[in-house]
């Protein structure tokens, strides 16, 4: 409790930022085809002479979920802390909407509209959902809180995300389901405009009920028109919720396509040896991989 | 698109975050309509009266009792103190607790600044002798508030030094503001004896104003006026305030159970205001009226209560002190926000200090300073207050000041000695804790 602040906690609260509160409903999802959200261009990421990344080229479009897979160390946390500011790459570059854009902290990150659900959730156990979604974002009036405009704020947001909530909108999320708190965790990423959402295991601690929720709402992310990534070690999550797959291997991108290209075997495959005989990822990937996928079957 | 993908029933069912019939796990039903009981604030899910009734009587049963447990134990005290001492009960003894307990409450509502964030501060007690000293100081040559201004300033000051050393530099604050207890103690000896005023070793009051907050009393008519004004605001804003949730289509507050709190409120107010304008005079000299110092008092409490609970600064405190990684990620500022709450604390104890100084008549090197912290940190957590952080409020500090203060009084109205009085103190502060603890123990095994 009584430890130093690091330096991005000296960064001042966004006081400007109103949050919009039906951003979820206003993104529209964009077809097949258009131009990925975000395109990843040789992103490499080094710590001293470790190279936890190099050359990662992948597309993230938007209305779609990319699940990414790898085993421990492959480099997915150092990937995702790269795309929502937290590392800036030491190589590479990124384009948002084919834009070239340089995060140099996550504010800027949430500022384009990245927004990442982290493990540990980030929430306020004391606080209720209402004062946890709006954290760092309250509105005002007359120089006290808004309770009603933001109460009202978030339960448009959770009603938009059909997170149905009767009365209980006022209980502190303390009190809360595993489930239910990755919800309200993913509500408040949203209800910042966000455009890409991140989630880091988002079902990791869940039982099988509360897994289900979390994965429909992922669906319903996607298909409201957010990109969204999701870092999983469940595969059969994988294959139930992405539409897009990227494997990592030892910091490269061992493959990545439509998840109709990959199998379970494959994927398992790749995530341990970097190549797969049934698919052909061979540690090089380029476009986003239909090609790597192309001529390998999907076991019915 | 692989198949297994999103199919329209999927992807429409709703997100239970509430309880109720329609969560379709048996087992998290049962789970979630225990966190419902537990979690939501009582008025907000209650559809009546009776109903409200009946919510707060399931979560007492919970252990989440909120001010039950020390409302008993404070009328327990009470009436353990007025079997023993008749007296207990005057007027005049029930008016000089009111004025008593004003110290503790107000070192426990600058506890409570620091104790939302999960830290301490020790050097409550001499800050506020620091505060005092000061003031009383510069009253002798200085309109009475300036003094104020002055030795608030000061106290502050001291606060924010703490603060910014516990924020920026990142020590504990337990080491921190017990440096400042040791450290403050000696720099308020050296101020008592270079402002001249120090013979003996304590400076005396010069102001009559000073003097009359606590030895001061309103009218009996004024009282009854500030009670009823006091009284009428607060309903009137509670009213509104469920008028907006309801016209906006919010749930608000049943009619009945916000009636039911301004009743209890007027209650209360009436019941101050007719035991202060009884004659507690001795002989002929007439002595009526409420003191000065419980207006004083019920301010500060309102104005704390709405910078804790109404401000984004009150509300990224408690956000801190329940997850400041959290807090962090959202965008706070940590090190403004905490070193804001150790110059607020500092501020509240430099308030303190002049009440006690009021109290004494005089401010002097025998201050216990150290006493006075236990006390402070005692107040808020009998009243409800967590040691970790993230739960507790204003009115805590009151609750608790006034169990502290009824203790001592009490104590030494039945012949108990100083000593006596620290140990029981020591037990009630125990209690309440135990109290709390292992409520909230049964809570998470149930």
């Amino acid at each position: 409790m009584v430890t130093a602040d690091s330096g991005e906690g000296a960064r001042p609260a966004p006081a400007g930022r109103a949050p919009a509160g039906s951003a979820a409903g206003r993104l529209t999802p964009s077809a097949d085809g258009d131009a990925p959200l975000l395109r990843l261009r040789g992103i490499g990421k080094s710590f001293g002479p470790v190279h936890a990344l190099a050359g990662v080229d992948l597309d993230i479009p938007a209305g779609k979920v990319t699940a990414l897979v790898g085993d421990n160390g492959a480099g997915k946390s150092t990937l995702i802390k790269t795309i929502s500011g937290i590392w800036e790459p030491t190589s590479g570059e990124m384009l948002w909407n084919g834009t070239p854009v340089q995060l140099h902290g996550p504010r800027d990150a949430t500022g384009l509209g990245i927004a990442t659900v982290y493990q540990d959730l980030a929430l306020c156990d004391n606080l209720d959902i209402v004062q946890n979604m709006l954290l760092g974002h309250e509105m005002l009036r007359g120089g006290l809180l808004d309770e009603v405009n933001m109460e009202l704020t978030a339960k448009q947001t959770l009603a938009d995300l059909r997170v149905v909530s009767v009365r209980s909108i006022r209980q502190p999320v303390g009190s809360l389901s595993g489930g239910q708190r990755q919800s309200v965790a993913v509500a408040k990423a949203v209800m910042l405009d966000a455009r890409l959402v991140i989630m880091d295991e988002p079902t990791a601690a869940l039982g099988v009920t509360q897994t289900e929720l979390v994965l429909d709402l992922i669906k319903r992310l996607s298909s409201r028109g957010h990109a969204v990534i999701v870092i999983s070690h469940n595969l059969n999550e994988v294959f139930q919720v992405a539409d897009r797959i990227a494997v990592l291997y030892l910091g490269r991108l061992a493959a990545t396509g439509p998840a109709a290209d990959f199998d379970t075997q494959s994927v398992v495959e790749l995530m341990t040896t970097g190549t797969s005989g049934r698919i052909g990822g061979n540690g090089n990937s380029g476009e986003p991989a239909s090609s790597q996928g192309r001529g390998s079957g999907t076991e019915g | 698109m692989s198949p297994t993908q999103r199919g329209p029933a999927d992807a429409d069912a709703p997100v239970v975050l509430a309880a109720g019939p329609e969560t379709g796990d048996p087992a998290g039903d049962a789970a979630a309509a225990d966190a419902v009981a537990l979690g939501a604030s009582a008025e907000l899910i209650a559809d009546s009266i009776g109903d409200y009734a009946r919510i707060w009587l399931q979560r007492v049963r919970n252990g989440e009792s909120g001010a039950l447990p020390v409302v008993l134990g404070l009328a327990a005290v009470v009436i353990y103190f007025q079997l023993r001492n008749s007296l207990f009960l005057s007027a005049g003894n029930l008016v000089n607790l009111m004025v008593l307990s004003a110290p503790f409450i107000i070192f426990g509502m600058a506890e409570i600044f620091v104790l939302l964030l999960g830290e301490i501060d020790l050097s409550v007690g001499y800050n506020a002798g620091i505060g005092a000293v000061v003031t009383l100081w510069a009253a002798y040559t200085l309109p009475w508030w300036v003094a104020i201004i002055i030795g608030l300033a000061s106290t502050a000051f001291i606060g924010a030094v703490q603060g910014t050393l516990i924020t920026r530099l990142g020590l504990p604050s337990f080491v921190v503001t017990l440096a400042g207890l040791l450290g403050l103690q000696g720099l308020m000896q050296i101020l008592v004896s270079r402002s001249g005023h120090g013979a003996g070793g304590s400076i005396n009051i010069p102001s009559n104003i000073l003097d009359d907050f606590t030895s001061g009393n309103l009218s009996p008519l004024a009282g009854w006026v500030v009670m009823v004004v006091l009284v009428g605001l607060a309903g009137l804003f509670m009213f509104l305030r469920d008028g907006r949730r309801r016209s906006s289509g919010l749930v608000a507050p049943p009619f009945g159970v916000t009636l039911l709190k301004v009743a209890v409120m007027a209650v209360a107010g009436v019941l101050v205001v007719l035991v202060s304008n009884t004659n507690r005079g001795v002989g002929l000299t007439v002595l009526s009226g409420v003191p000065w110092v419980v207006p004083i008092v019920l301010g500060i409490l309102v104005l704390y209560t709405v910078l804790t609970g109404r401000t984004r600064f009150g509300r990224y405190i408690y956000a801190i002190g329940g997850n400041a990684e959290a807090a962090r990620r959202a965008g706070v500022n940590l090190a403004t926000i905490r070193t804001l709450a150790f110059t607020l604390c500092g501020l509240t104890a430099g308030i303190g200090g002049i009440l006690l100084a009021s109290q004494l008549n005089s401010i002097g090197t025998t201050l216990q300073g150290g006493q006075y912290v236990l006390f402070a940190v005692a107040s808020a957590v009998i009243g409800g207050t967590n040691l970790f952080g993230g739960r507790g409020r204003m009115l805590h500090a009151v609750l608790g000041g006034l169990v502290v203060a009824t203790i001592a009084n009490g104590l030494s109205l039945i012949g108990m000695t100083a000593a006596a009085t620290d140990i029981i103190t020591a037990i009630v502060l125990l209690a309440a804790v135990t109290i709390d603890t292992v409520a909230r123990r049964s809570r998470v095994a149930s």
